[in-house]
């Protein structure tokens, strides 16, 4: 319908007239509002005002929050990782305190109350009703507890409450993973539910406890309590709403295969991951150094907290998830992949390696490992002596296109979408990435080395690892993922989750993964690692990484040339049974030689870590296959 | 000597804004006695605390500048500046959204010396920009002004809404609404759209953040959660209902003295009033309000121009809902949102921006038709 014409003079007249009737209209609505919110405050004030009355006269009794008890988190064998410890904790309701600063003074003299408590006290006072108990201090000795006994008739407004504390009785095994409680701040309280959260003083923080917080907190209860006029009670009255606990997690890790694996490190700086690629199922999952989590529940101090920010090796730096290494030659079974599903190879096509390889008409060197070269090399030899020229010409002739859209099948430049935060989600070096970092265009010369793991590419040891996952289980994707079952009740059993796929197989041509496969066989028979699959029942497939922690051309690397120990990033990755995977490991150091003399060798204790279990499970290895194997079962 | 010249200029504007106010006494006399008001309850639910009661009556006494000032511009230059000034205030509004992201409530700027919320900005420039805008088209409006009108509204309202401040966001809307319905918009298009937004409301819910919803759920049934939203309700009734017909007397009232109101010096105050002065209280305190709303009505209705007819009309109405939703939240009647009582709850923010309003108000008064200065 059109907007009327407009006829100044009458209209504005009209308009005026229009104005004052609606101004009229809106007046009388007004008054009727007013009147029927008078009408409600007669019919509470006058006609229920004996209720109030009363009700307000018995106003002595308080609605108490109980806390339920967090669940407790297992291991998949039912090794307890996580456990709550009945604890006593001061309170203090500030509404009911005279004179706070002289309280605490007061306090102080009886339990030890330190400045970072009274910090963290006045933070979360700001944030809470008056009203409301804010925690003091945690976990009080006896002693204290006794001592504030006897006084406490100096201290209205302050209470002892028991509550349950956290506890990790493997400590630092699971820092990273399993991750910590700490006392609610102020920043939590702004996402978290004021009524659910009404009598908890903890909340995940890191790792499974945060992720899986839902699960774990439970659900808040009540009880009413009967106070005389200073709130302090009297008694509990009977009706009372029980809390429910919440959930056991069973997590998919292994603590053995986990504490192996920590020791493997012997110290240094790293990761290591070993995830089930039939499942996506992380069995180990380890970021070295690690620190005890127990320091953060009942709040870390402030010297405890620097020196671990100030540590050299970042101990609370989650590897993981978060380190980010140059992936180097791992990525090379997946280039080769690359060039056979593309159709840009035959597994028997050969490439000539002389030491140095030149992107045509240009005049830098890309070179090899050996100075003379490889000589002509087919696909499973180029994986096997980790040839630079098979990989430069294969990646240069895939283009940066094809290149990157095929690695990114694997999930290489994306967040794996474990149950965890805080996953960082590397490099994969494509044109949209680097248009989008630096406005600049992919030059050839940068493909090139993106063929070998080098340039811009960033893995995280997760990444890789879920990217091998998928590789050993034939194309299969699986997210990687930490929890396997759920417990709601200390009755009802575990219920397992569901295997998920997180998408369609990645690889079309089956010839085209079994000559990946005969590959990284040979890397562990013949070829970079060899010796590594010595004595050990399975056929190993796996890969070694070596890449330079920095370019040649700058300070760091001349002036550290002369340790060679410190110069690279050394990553290995592995699967077996080569033929039917049920382990798939990558293991990152921050310095080492080379991949196959520093992260091979850990990467095999961690297998022969898991080897038992896997034969419990699979029943006792017949000894033909044994033998079988050894002799290099897999040719067809 | 130019220093000199500047206070002379100073002292010479200062003694015209004493001379000539350019405020409306009745109105000016009724803002005062609820001030005082305001901080006399304040004083009581404080528990006679002198600081927190001085602190407000500083806030008070820089918003009463505040208006004097903003009642010195006259409505056309208002006029001028008001595209510009809403669209720094939804600009700010962005702002907040991006900058606060991943916190729990993202209302807040934070510009070092002050922080404020650009929300509360919204309260003034989103009437200003209806009226402004309704002002420029035939009145009364039609589908297409209507909805440019709507756009005008929908977009801050989101912006407030996601933060969330539900409470807030609903003010705004309200006195974005009041201005069109002053303007002259049909009756059978206002019934249309009264159609069309209860057939939304199922939508709406779905948008609403869980605590919000809970608050509603609440309403209905507020002995379902005692602990959480329900513990604001039931406390705030009991202490309404037990102030009975002549109230228990200032200072005497136990709900909030024995910490059982919440929040009993803010959004709950007007329950610790209730309390202590029974219905005859809360009856004369009503009666203040509907005389200021009539007088800002009033001085809608002697408004010169569209503009300011409609800006002053849509301010009144929206103080309304203030006292509408904060009575109706106290009484039970309506969900826990946070709309404070105005001038009487303590808070700086909204007593500020309250006044400015009122300046703007008392400017339109000064220049309205018989005696323009």
């Amino acid at each position: 319908m059109p907007d009327n014409a407009r006829k100044p003079l009458q209209e504005a007249r009209h308009e005026v007239g229009l104005f004052q009737r609606r101004v009229l209209a809106g007046f009388v609505f007004i008054f009727l509002c007013l009147a029927a919110l008078s009408v409600r405050f007669a019919f509470l004030q006058v006609d229920r005002h004996d209720e109030f009355s009363a009700r307000s006269e018995a106003n002595r009794v308080l609605t108490r929050p109980l806390a339920p008890a967090r669940g407790l988190i297992y291991d998949r064998n039912g090794v307890l990782l996580a456990e709550n410890l009945a604890a006593f904790r001061l309170e203090v309701t500030p509404e009911q305190v005279k004179d706070l600063p002289d309280m605490l003074a007061r306090l102080g003299e009886i339990v030890s109350l330190s400045d970072d408590d009274i910090a963290r006290f006045n933070v979360l006072r700001k944030a809470k009703h008056p009203y409301e108990g804010i925690p003091l201090r945690l976990k009080l000795s006896e002693e204290e507890i006794a001592k504030f006994s006897v006084n406490r008739w100096a201290f209205p407004g302050v209470e002892v409450v028991p509550y349950l504390t956290r506890s990790y009785p493997l400590g630092e095994k699971f820092a990273h993973t399993v991750g910590y409680v700490g006392r609610i701040d102020a920043d939590d309280l702004t996402r978290l539910d004021r009524g659910d959260y009404a009598g908890t003083t903890q909340v995940g923080k890191t790792g499974i406890e945060r992720y899986y917080e839902d699960r774990l907190h439970g659900q808040v209860g009540y009880e009413k309590v009967e106070v005389n006029a200073d709130h302090r009670p009297l008694h509990v009255l009977p009706d009372r709403v029980a809390p429910k606990p919440g959930e056991n997690l069973y997590l998919t890790i292994d603590v053995g295969l986990q504490e192996a694996t920590m020791a493997a490190f012997g110290g240094r700086p790293g990761a290591a991951i070993a995830i089930d690629p039939r499942s996506g199922e992380i069995l180990a999952m380890v970021s070295m150094p690690s620190f005890d989590p127990n320091l953060f529940v009942n709040g870390i101090s402030g010297a405890d907290y620097s020196t671990l920010l100030n540590m050299p090796d970042k101990p609370l730096l989650d590897r993981v998830l978060r380190g980010g290494y140059m992936p180097g030659s791992t990525i090379k079974p997946f280039v080769a992949l690359g060039g056979l599903e593309l159709h840009l190879r035959k597994p028997e096509d050969t490439v000539l390696s002389t030491g140095e390889f030149f992107i045509p008409g240009q005049t830098r060197a890309y070179r090899d490992d050996q100075r003379w070269g490889a000589g002509r090399v087919d696909l499973t030899q180029a994986i096997a002596q980790s040839v630079n020229t098979y990989f430069y010409s294969l990646a240069l002739e895939m283009g940066i296109d094809r290149f990157s859209e095929f690695m990114s099948r694997f999930g290489f430049g994306e967040r794996t979408g474990i149950d965890l935060k805080g996953e960082s989600s590397g490099v994969l070096p494509s044109r949209e990435w680097k248009r989008a970092r630096y406005s600049q265009a992919f030059y050839p010369g940068e493909t090139v080395i993106a063929g070998i793991g080098q340039g811009y590419w960033v893995v995280t040891p997760l990444q890789l690892a879920h990217a091998v996952a998928t590789l050993a289980d034939r194309g299969e994707p699986h997210v990687p993922h930490l929890l396997r079952a759920v417990q709601s009740g200390i009755e009802s059993r575990p219920q397992s989750l569901p295997i998920q796929s997180s998408g369609p197989n990645v690889i079309r041509h089956r010839g085209n993964w079994l000559a990946v496969q005969q590959g990284m066989i040979e890397v562990v028979r013949k070829g970079t690692a060899h010796g590594l699959n010595d004595d050990f029942p399975y056929v190993i497939a796996g890969k070694t990484g070596t890449a330079e922690r920095y370019s040649r051309t700058t300070e760091e690397w001349t002036s550290i040339s002369a340790s060679p120990i410190e110069r690279h990033q050394v990553l290995f990755e592995a699967f077996t049974p080569a033929d039917d995977a049920r382990i798939a490991v990558v293991v990152a150091l921050e310095a080492g030689r080379s991949g196959a003399s520093d992260a091979a060798p850990i990467a095999r204790k961690i297998l022969e870590a898991w080897l038992p279990g896997d034969q419990e499970r699979q029943g006792i290895v017949d000894a033909h296959m044994k033998v079988a194997d050894a002799a290099g079962g897999v040719q067809r | 000597m130019m220093i000199d010249e500047l206070l002379l200029q100073w002292r010479q504007r200062l003694a015209l804004m004493w001379r000539q106010p350019r405020i409306d006494l009745p109105l000016f006399g009724a803002l005062l006695l609820l001030m005082g008001v305001g901080l006399a309850t304040l004083y009581s639910a404080s528990d006679l605390d002198r600081g927190q009661v001085l602190l407000q009556a500083v806030r008070f006494a820089l918003g009463l500048v505040l208006m004097l000032v903003v009642a010195r511009i006259p409505p056309l230059t208002l006029r001028n500046w008001t595209p510009w000034l809403y669209i720094a205030s939804v600009v700010l509004l962005v702002v907040v959204a991006v900058l606060g992201e991943g916190r729990g409530a993202n209302r807040w700027l934070d510009l070092r010396i002050l922080r404020f919320q650009p929300s509360e900005l919204l309260k003034l420039t989103m009437p200003m920009m209806v009226a402004w805008y309704l002002s420029s088209r035939p009145l009364p409006p039609g589908w297409i002004t209507l909805g440019v009108v709507g756009g005008l509204i929908a977009v801050p309202v989101a912006l407030i809404a996601k933060q969330p401040d539900l409470g807030t966001a609903l003010l705004i809307a309200a006195s974005g609404a009041f201005g069109v319905f002053l303007s002259g918009l049909a009756w059978w298009r206002i019934g249309v759209l009264l159609v069309a937004f209860a057939g939304s409301l199922p939508v709406a819910w779905h948008f609403l953040h869980d605590f919000q919803r809970n608050r509603v759920l609440t309403l209905l049934d507020p002995e379902a959660d005692p602990l959480g939203n329900g513990w604001h309700i039931i406390q705030s009734k009991i202490a309404v209902g037990s102030g009975g017909l002549w109230g228990k007397g200032w200072h005497h009232g136990t709900q909030s003295r024995l910490e059982f109101l919440p929040e009993h010096t803010t959004d709950f105050i007007f329950s610790v009033f209730a309390e202590e002065w029974g219905l005859v209280g809360v009856l004369l305190l009503l009666g203040l309000y509907l005389f200021i709303i009539a007088r800002c009505l009033w001085i809608a209705k002697e408004a010169k121009d569209t503009y300011t007819r409609l800006l002053a009309g849509a301010i009144s109405m929206a103080l309304f809902v203030y006292v509408l939703v904060n009575g109706g939240m106290i009484t039970g009647m309506l969900p826990v949102v946070g709309v404070p009582l105005p001038l009487v709850s303590y808070g700086g923010t909204s007593a500020v921006s309250l006044l400015a309003s009122f300046g703007v108000l008392m400017s339109i008064y000064a220049s309205r038709k018989a005696g323009a200065d």
